[in-house]
């Protein structure tokens, strides 16, 4: 049981405390709400882009970093196409520096011009060593194109093309800055070594006086249902032929997520899920194979991707991992597979509930989709789910309507 | 009236008095040592068995690291898809992983389960067969793998450098090529899982919640093995570090990144110099605030990112410098890493900097005592690097005390150009 206390400020600022007094340390966790699905379909990847901006100086205090490290802190930031997170842990006593230096940037940023250019170069060198200069590295692009039509998950947070960031201009920034870095789109947890009334005072204190802003309303384009198969052939400098399979699934807060969720791990997850035993070891068709989905929050997708063994033809590939759901969607799974995946989560959740900075981050997350108790409860969730529920799901999931299918060919010379 | 262009007062890091939680030992009844922290909120384990089996100790390629892999693919009673099976079940994760000096077999588990996963674990250390089949199988895809990573650079960059500073004879500086992965053998694996694992040298490491009984519980499943009890020391292999100096290399000409790697050999931990080099790497790149980051990724955009390390290797080690670059600006990138190096011999580190450093340092330390894994791993790199908590105090003194005089000795005496070797693939 993770415990924590929440309240509101008057300019909309949700805060959560969550006291461990068992770490000297402290977590000053932000996030905003607001991701790459929320960009210009012409200015995409500035979300991510943006969030290298926030390191660049506040109204008030000319650089981050540097205080923090004198603070004993460190920190990061993450982009993610539904949110954009910003942590920092530092020994407990200083935690008034992390409120000082966040409360600034959520105030305002200082805009400056030498911050822009620099991390545009930055920002590009990050989409070259990522997605350019790697083997498959352009895989996501493609595989989003080719999976949504209309929600802008149809594009990655590095950004669609690396020219929407060389396009962008500090008037885009300011304009996303107000729009989207308010108070009242962001959400603060504190955990760690810390008193809740400490906390609300310095909350009360810091962050308090920052204008509420406007409420941002998202009105996205909903991702039609799929009515037929998919298929992409895409010929790159590579030295194996990969297959790459995709099906919608549902949005993060519909019950059918965790069902969804447990069917990945029956695939995919690890040396004795049904693929790799079959597809890896017996038949030996792929050299690696996985089944994973996102955890988007909006409907999000299942992905099978694997690498051909060498000779290996692509269509036989193909018809294999076609063969092994059509028996899965047949038979169902045993009561003992249930029990397995079961236990993986149980045995997850207890992992990575064990550093503080996860908690603090899962108690964001999870409250941004509308209930912080989540947290306690989505093991139960995952525990109800019957077998003849994952059945009747993957019937509905893994319908040829609904698949997506890249076929990425190597095109190279033997060396 | 909030006035928010002044920091708040912080308490120094520096004034913190790190402690590092001590260990429990105890031996099983063929002696082999167990180091165990009993901490944390999660009903959680970790267990790990190091024994001295990496590359370090084979006569051909890639024989260590097949032989750790391959733990898990099979014994009389099990089959690899049952071993997966057995761990999977309980939602547990059995990893082995194999380094340069020990070879490691890692168990993570919910503590309510440990008493059906270590028979399994005993059954791996005791009677693993090595199926031709699974040999074939893992021949397959590990050359396929290696190809992959073949084509990227930062992974090439990685390989050179190390043959570059130890020599390819050398088990740091040696690399897996795809024959010899083609060339492997189950016989040449049954001689090294006998040699080094059924006869080997064995150390425990134990941390999470303790269920109670679980020194029995290890003693009746590992007490009886044939293993002996590690002298943490290791036969010196001599290194041969590359005449030449300079390389530039193109891997694939549409490449539009250069993986730069610039490294010199350093002693390893033994060293008076260590602990406070490590300082002066912090400094120079071992962190965001560094001055390798500020000058080349915040200052010039040349990179996303640019750090430096001293390698994590038992018996030398060597100090490297790593970025990817953009293509056009590699050349310019490495000038001003030299740049730095000259900055650091000619100029003191002023105080202030020299403090954000301190505390920067001490406040990770304290983050990373958070939780029992965390503290196990620090004991674990003393443990077998042959040192004691005298090394952890010590090492935090220097943080708090080393003047600015001796770094920029030290910087005289190790960051001179003509001791670094260079290379940019392409």
């Amino acid at each position: 049981m993770i415990k924590f206390e929440k309240f509101s400020l008057p300019n909309g600022l949700r805060v959560l405390v969550h006291e461990d007094t068992s770490t000297p340390m402290a977590v000053v966790n932000v996030l905003y709400d607001v991701g790459a699905r929320d960009e210009d379909p012409h200015k995409t990847g500035f979300a991510h882009f943006f969030e290298h901006l926030m390191f660049g100086g506040s109204k008030n205090i000319p650089v981050y970093d540097e205080p923090l490290q004198v603070a004993g802190g460190e920190n990061n930031a993450y982009t993610t196409n539904d949110l954009t997170n910003y942590y920092c842990q530092l020994p407990a006593e200083n935690i008034e520096t992390a409120f000082w230096l966040e409360s600034d940037r959520m105030l305002s940023l200082a805009f400056s011009k030498k911050s822009l250019e620099v991390q545009r170069k930055v920002v590009s060198e990050e989409f070259k060593e990522h997605y350019i200069n790697k083997p498959y590295g352009d895989v996501w692009h493609k595989l989003r194109e080719l999976t949504y039509t209309t929600h802008p998950y149809k594009w990655m947070t590095i950004g669609a093309s690396l020219q929407h960031i060389q396009d962008a201009k500090l008037d885009d920034v300011k304009n996303f800055f107000f729009k989207h870095y308010t108070p009242a789109n962001a959400i603060l947890v504190v955990a760690g070594n810390v008193k809740k009334d400490e906390v609300k005072q310095m909350a009360e204190k810091w962050f308090g006086p920052i204008p509420a802003g406007i409420k941002y309303d998202r009105n996205l384009p909903v991702e039609p249902a799929q009515t037929g198969p998919r298929k992409l052939e895409v010929k790159a400098n590579v030295p194996l032929d990969a297959l790459y399979k995709t099906w919608h699934i549902y949005a993060r807060t519909d019950p059918r997520y965790y069902v969804a969720d447990l069917i990945t791990d029956i695939l995919g997850g690890g040396g004795s899920s049904r693929l790799y035993q079959s597809l890896v070891k017996e038949k030996q068709l792929f050299s690696s194979i996985d089944c994973y989905h996102l955890g988007s929050t909006d409907t999000g997708i299942i992905t099978i991707d694997g690498k051909l063994v060498k000779g290996v033809d692509m269509k036989v590939a193909d018809a294999a991992v076609t063969e092994e759901l059509k028996k899965f969607m047949e038979d169902g799974i045993t009561q003992a597979e249930l029990e397995k995946v079961k236990n993986k989560t149980e045995s997850a959740m207890a992992f990575e509930d064990m550093s503080v900075m996860n908690r603090a981050a899962s108690i964001a997350m999870y409250e941004l989709l509308g209930d912080a108790n989540l947290i306690n409860t989505e093991l139960l969730r995952y525990q109800s789910v019957t077998a003849a529920q994952i059945l009747e799901e993957s019937r509905i999931i893994f319908n040829e309507n609904n698949c997506n299918t890249m076929y990425y060919y190597a095109v190279q010379k033997e060396s | 009236m909030l006035n928010r262009s002044i920091a708040p007062p912080i308490k120094d890091a520096i004034d913190y008095a790190l402690t590092l939680k001590p260990y429990d030992h105890y031996l099983l009844d063929n002696g082999v040592p167990v180091y165990t922290i009993d901490a944390g909120a999660q009903d959680v384990l970790q267990v790990e068995l190091v024994f001295y089996a990496g590359n370090y100790f084979e006569q051909r390629k890639g024989i260590a690291a097949a032989t750790n892999y391959m733990l898990k693919n099979g014994t009389s009673k099990r089959t690899a898809f049952q071993i997966n099976e057995d761990f999977e079940y309980y939602g547990a994760y059995c990893n082995r992983s194999c380094y340069n000096e020990t070879a490691v077999i890692s168990l993570h588990t919910l503590s309510k389960h440990i008493e059906k996963l270590l028979p399994v674990i005993q059954d791996m250390l005791t009677d693993s067969i090595f199926p031709e089949e699974e040999l074939n199988i893992y021949k397959q895809n590990s050359q396929q793998r290696l190809k992959v990573n073949l084509q990227k650079a930062e992974f090439v960059a990685g390989r050179l450098i190390d043959s570059y500073l130890y020599g390819e004879k050398h088990p740091y500086g040696t690399y897996t090529k795809l024959e010899d992965i083609e060339g492997l053998s189950t016989g040449e694996i049954k001689k090294f899982y006998q040699d080094y694992y059924l006869k080997g040298q064995c150390v425990m490491f134990v941390s999470g919640k303790l269920p109670v009984g679980l020194a029995q519980l290890l003693n009746k499943h590992f007490g009886q093995l044939n293993v002996v009890k590690p002298t943490y020391k290791l036969p010196v292999i001599e290194s041969h570090p590359a005449g030449q100096k300079k390389y530039r290399i193109q891997n694939d000409e549409s490449a539009v990144q250069g993986a730069i790697r610039i490294g010199a050999p350093f002693p390893n931990r033994h060293h008076p110099d260590f602990k406070r080099v490590v300082v002066l790497n912090n400094v120079f790149g071992g962190f965001f605030g560094s001055r390798l980051m500020g000058n080349i990724r915040e200052e010039k955009g040349y990179t996303y990112g640019i750090y430096s390390y001293l390698q994590n290797h038992i018996a030398q080690s060597a100090w490297i410098i790593s970025t990817e670059a953009g293509k056009d600006v590699c050349e310019k990138t490495i000038d001003e890493v030299y740049l730095e190096m000259k900055k650091l011999r000619d100029e003191k580190i002023d105080e202030e900097e020299l403090l954000l450093v301190r505390n920067y340092m001490i406040g990770g330390i304290l983050g990373d005592l958070d939780g029992p894994f965390q503290i196990m791993a620090k004991w674990k790199n003393i443990i077998l690097n042959n040192l004691d908590e005298q090394y952890f105090y010590e090492s935090v003194q220097e943080i708090k005390t080393v003047s600015a005089e001796a770094l920029q000795d030290l910087a005289n005496k190790y960051l001179q150009p003509d001791l670094f070797y260079e290379l940019v693939v392409y």
